[in-house]
């Protein structure tokens, strides 16, 4: 077993481990850790949405609405039922997972474009359902969510939340990497590879594209309870089509199939309108046109084009890691 | 009662005709280059906008949507030639994105070059109601439904008649074919974009007297359009046609008769129907795969 | 005793019938050979047999289980393995990968498991590994277990394949012209191997246009004529069969030293 094969795998866990330890020490004030509280936030749905699109080949135009079902989750329990709002944060994820299981299933059995448009379809039909269901939803105001509260605990302010998404990004990408790393990764990749050639070596290619539309869900849901009661106010406009395609942005672009592609892209994309606030009214022409320059010239995306770069420099006996960040690949329509 | 009724339809086939206009836009893409132009929406946004911005500086009105309906096929064009034409071969997941990022850009442009206010639009010919058989109906409505109908016969003609039309025809069934026979696969693509553009700003055009106009017109009106084309079969165009009229009228009633808060849902209601049930569309060619 | 039993299997597609009336039986441990004219509907044949294809008449029985209408991985699951005409490679995973695929079925692994990462999962990724590179060895592909999938030659990547396949644990192996697009001594090798196969007690179904590997390696010899049965026995009856001389083989003097015939 080639010994770089270890490396970037638990490397990368340990280099991000070290980032989430030492940053604090560069964000001197709020505003800091406010935008990297929302990277961390955005980073843990990108890492979900990456085993779907970019290891398991399927697309989704729709997971801001898994984000809003476990934000609004969160926020209606804890503030109109009274909930706590760990049990609220739970209840809603098996929630959002269970409708997830119900729509993946016919969802699934599409492919490419089609595929694409159903996530749309869904997508969409929960950010109209959030944004006229008023009366639990607070429409299109929103409404205000309970601080998160667990054993007697209050967490507010910058600096607890950081440690907590901090954490829950670790936890996040380290299952992500084990999940790759195991047949069910490798059933995954095959799927991609080439569905028919998954099937015929006993790979069920249904019951794993929902397995991981699944988990991509509860992925999202769980960042969008932690953002809820994070921002103490939620609105529709994290339920968008836009959203959603904001967060297949930074998947994309952090590069496809790479667990630290999808925290990268992240990173970027979400402090790239911060840091473009100056430029408030260019910030769709930047970002429609990154969407476009990264799939035009890298689509494979960032990391895998780096890391297919320093191995072809390296010669010979490139690592599965490497080899996993092939691209999009043909998926078929 | 039944006045009622004829109030939903004539609504209903109102706005079915322009999604209509947009489903064919995408039809007619998709057939040409197995792409779903998520941007077409913006073609409308642009017809719109365009006239408004000449009827502003005191241009009469045809002079300025004959502009507008140019300058939305340039930038179909362009479209074309700076997007999709360097990710030829990409898979589907990546021209999605590419056509995506395209409807994010141009509508981050149209916000610079107009801005996010709400434009208004003379209408063609007045605004005096008509009254017909108990229902009321702009005279713009008349115009909606009629230009479309004007359209789909000329493309009819259009695709039937001319060498051009059928060159078209022919890439969208076999692309190494018409290669071979000589048609200049290149020159269909950009053509196919700048028809497809031109429909979606005569859409916008028409439509813009009765439902205004913005810069992010394009993203319902566009999504729809595509539900529309996938429900009359993307592909076929008049299936494009079929779905857009249903659509319109399904909507109207749907808002009329059952809730009005709901009524952008149906379009994707029916759009995961389709996909669900009856992936072809209504008028699609149902294909098997060699493996 | 047979392994596999065909009954009156048909596939049409829309109008068209790709192979109808196939009526016959595999028997286990030896090498059949399914050969025919391009078009014959060799390999709508071997989708059928591995549920890649939803037969449209017909019925097939693998060791006394009826597995018409199952999936293709419900096939797999039972002991069907096969190989691709057009290679269904993943080229997104390295050659060793490729192989660990097959282990799939094999391996028990529950979810939890998979995300925590139990040491009992490192030590049967171990184990996966192992057998898996011996597999590679076994067909040959030595030199690429520490290969990418997609930096291999042709050839290799068509005993890649085979490696996968042999991971599922088959008891019966289709393999889809295993020695299309090889060289002479490339095709002599795949020879070897499939008489390897054969005689480690697994069933070789071999879809080939190559005379004389087939009249080499085979023990029984189905063939198909635009989609139906010509004929059907052992290489010497079919060699003999006049109706297939007539379809396929040309004149009886050019058999024995026929060329393989032209247009793959």
């Amino acid at each position: 077993m080639p010994a770089f094969r270890i490396l970037p795998r638990s490397g990368g866990l340990a280099a991000l481990a070290l980032v989430v330890l030492l940053l604090p020490l560069f964000l001197t004030n709020n505003y800091y850790y406010e935008v990297v509280i929302l990277v961390g936030l955005n980073a843990i749905v990108c890492v979900g949405l990456n085993l779907l699109i970019g290891y398991a080949g399927q697309i989704s135009l729709g997971h801001a609405g898994f984000f809003g079902l476990g934000a609004y989750g969160s926020a209606i329990l804890t503030a109109r039922y009274g909930w706590p709002p760990v049990g609220a944060m739970v209840a809603t994820t098996l929630g959002v997972a269970a409708l997830a299981y119900l729509i993946g299933r016919p969802i699934l059995r599409l492919r490419g474009h089609y595929l694409a448009m159903a996530t749309l379809g869904m997508g969409i039909i929960i950010s109209i359902v959030v944004t006229t269901e008023d009366r639990y939803t607070g429409g299109p105001d929103g409404m205000a969510v309970p601080a998160l509260t667990a054993f007697g605990l209050k967490l507010a302010g910058e600096h607890l939340w950081y440690w907590v998404v901090g954490g829950a990004l670790l936890v996040a990408v380290w299952l992500a990497l084990n999940l790759v790393d195991s047949p069910h990764g490798r059933a995954l990749r095959a799927l991609h590879g080439s569905e028919v050639g998954a099937e015929v070596a006993g790979i069920d290619s249904a019951r794993h594209k929902v397995r991981v539309f699944v988990i991509s869900a509860v992925y999202a849901s769980i960042a969008g309870s932690l953002a809820a009661h994070y921002s103490g106010f939620i609105t529709p406009s994290k339920v968008t089509f836009f959203h959603s395609i904001e967060l297949v942005t930074m998947v994309v672009f952090g590069g496809m199939a790479s667990t630290f592609g999808g925290v990268i892209g992240a990173a970027v994309l979400t402090t790239l309108p911060q840091a473009l606030t100056v430029f408030k009214e260019y910030e769709m022409v930047v970002f429609g046109a990154v969407m476009m320059l990264t799939m035009i010239f890298m689509p494979k995306g960032l990391v895998p084009t780096i890391a297919a770069y320093f191995a072809s420099r390296r010669g010979a006996g490139k690592s599965p890691e490497d080899s996993a960040g092939k691209g999009p690949g043909p998926v078929s329509p | 009662m039944s006045a009622q009724f004829l109030q939903f339809l004539l609504a209903g086939l109102t706005v079915g005709a322009i999604y209509a206009l947009v489903a064919l836009g995408f039809s007619i893409i998709y057939n040409a280059s197995h792409v779903i132009n998520f941007a077409q929406g913006e073609f409308v946004m642009i017809g719109g906008m365009t006239t408004v911005s000449f009827t502003a500086i005191g241009w009469p009105l045809p002079l300025a949507i004959a502009v507008a309906v140019l300058a939305a096929a340039l930038v179909g064009l362009a479209l074309e030639k700076f997007a999709v034409e360097p990710a030829r071969g990409a898979s589907v997941v990546t021209l999605i994105i590419i056509t995506i990022g395209a409807s994010i850009l141009l509508r981050g442009l149209a916000t610079i070059v107009w801005d996010k206010n709400i434009h208004a639009v003379a209408a063609f010919s007045g605004e005096a109601p008509i009254r017909f058989g108990g229902a009321t109906l702009v005279p713009q409505s008349l115009w909606v439904m009629g230009i479309t109908l004007v359209i789909v016969l000329l493309l009819t003609w259009f695709f039937g008649r001319t060498l051009i039309g059928k060159a078209l025809l022919a890439t969208s069934h076999n692309r190494l074919a018409a290669q071979l026979v000589g048609i200049s696969v290149r020159k269909v693509l950009l053509a196919s974009f700048g028809l497809s553009a031109a429909l979606g700003a005569v859409a916008g055009i028409l439509v813009a007297p009765i439902t205004f106009t913005s810069w992010d017109v394009g993203v319902m009106l566009g999504l729809k359009g595509f539900a529309a084309a996938i429900l009359g079969g993307l592909g076929s165009g008049a299936g494009a046609v079929l779905g857009g009229l249903l659509l319109g009228l399904i909507e109207a009633m749907g808002a009329g008769y059952v809730s009005s808060a709901y009524k952008d849902v149906i379009a994707f209601v029916i759009i995961l129907a389709v996909l669900f049930f009856m992936p072809s569309g209504l008028l699609g060619k149902r294909s098997t795969d060699r493996v | 005793m047979s392994l596999l039993q065909v009954e009156q299997l048909g596939k049409e597609f829309g109008g068209v019938r790709a192979v109808a009336d196939l009526q016959f039986s595999i028997p286990a441990g030896k090498v059949f050979s399914i050969i025919g004219p391009n078009g014959a509907g060799k390999t709508t044949l071997l989708n059928l047999l591995t549920g890649v294809y939803l037969p449209s008449t017909g019925r097939i029985v693998f060791e006394g289980r009826d597995l018409t209408g199952r999936a293709p991985y419900e096939f797999a699951a039972c002991g069907i393995a096969r190989t691709f005409q057009n290679l269904q490679v993943f080229f997104n995973m390295s050659a060793l990968e490729n192989v660990m695929v097959g282990r799939y079925l094999r391996e028990r692994c529950s979810l939890p498991a998979a995300l925590m990462r139990f040491p009992a999962l490192g030590r049967a990724e171990r184990a996966t590994r192992a057998k898996c590179e011996e597999l590679m060895r076994f067909v040959g592909l030595a030199q690429y277990v520490d290969a990418a999938s997609d930096s291999m030659p042709y050839g290799a990547l068509k005993r890649l394949e085979i490696a996968r396949a042999l991971a599922t644990r088959p008891r019966l192996l289709l393999l889809d012209e295993p020695a299309a697009g090889l060289n002479p001594i490339e095709t002599l090798e795949v020879d070897a191997l499939i008489t390897q196969l054969a005689e480690s007690g697994i069933t070789v179904v071999l879809v080939e246009h190559n005379m004389r590997l087939v009249m080499g390696v085979s023990d029984h010899i189905l063939v198909l004529d635009y989609g139906r049965q010509l004929a059907e026995g052992t290489a010497e009856e079919v060699r003999r069969d006049p109706r297939v001389i007539e379809a396929y083989l040309g004149s009886e003097v050019a058999t024995e030293r026929a060329a393989p015939p032209g247009g793959h």
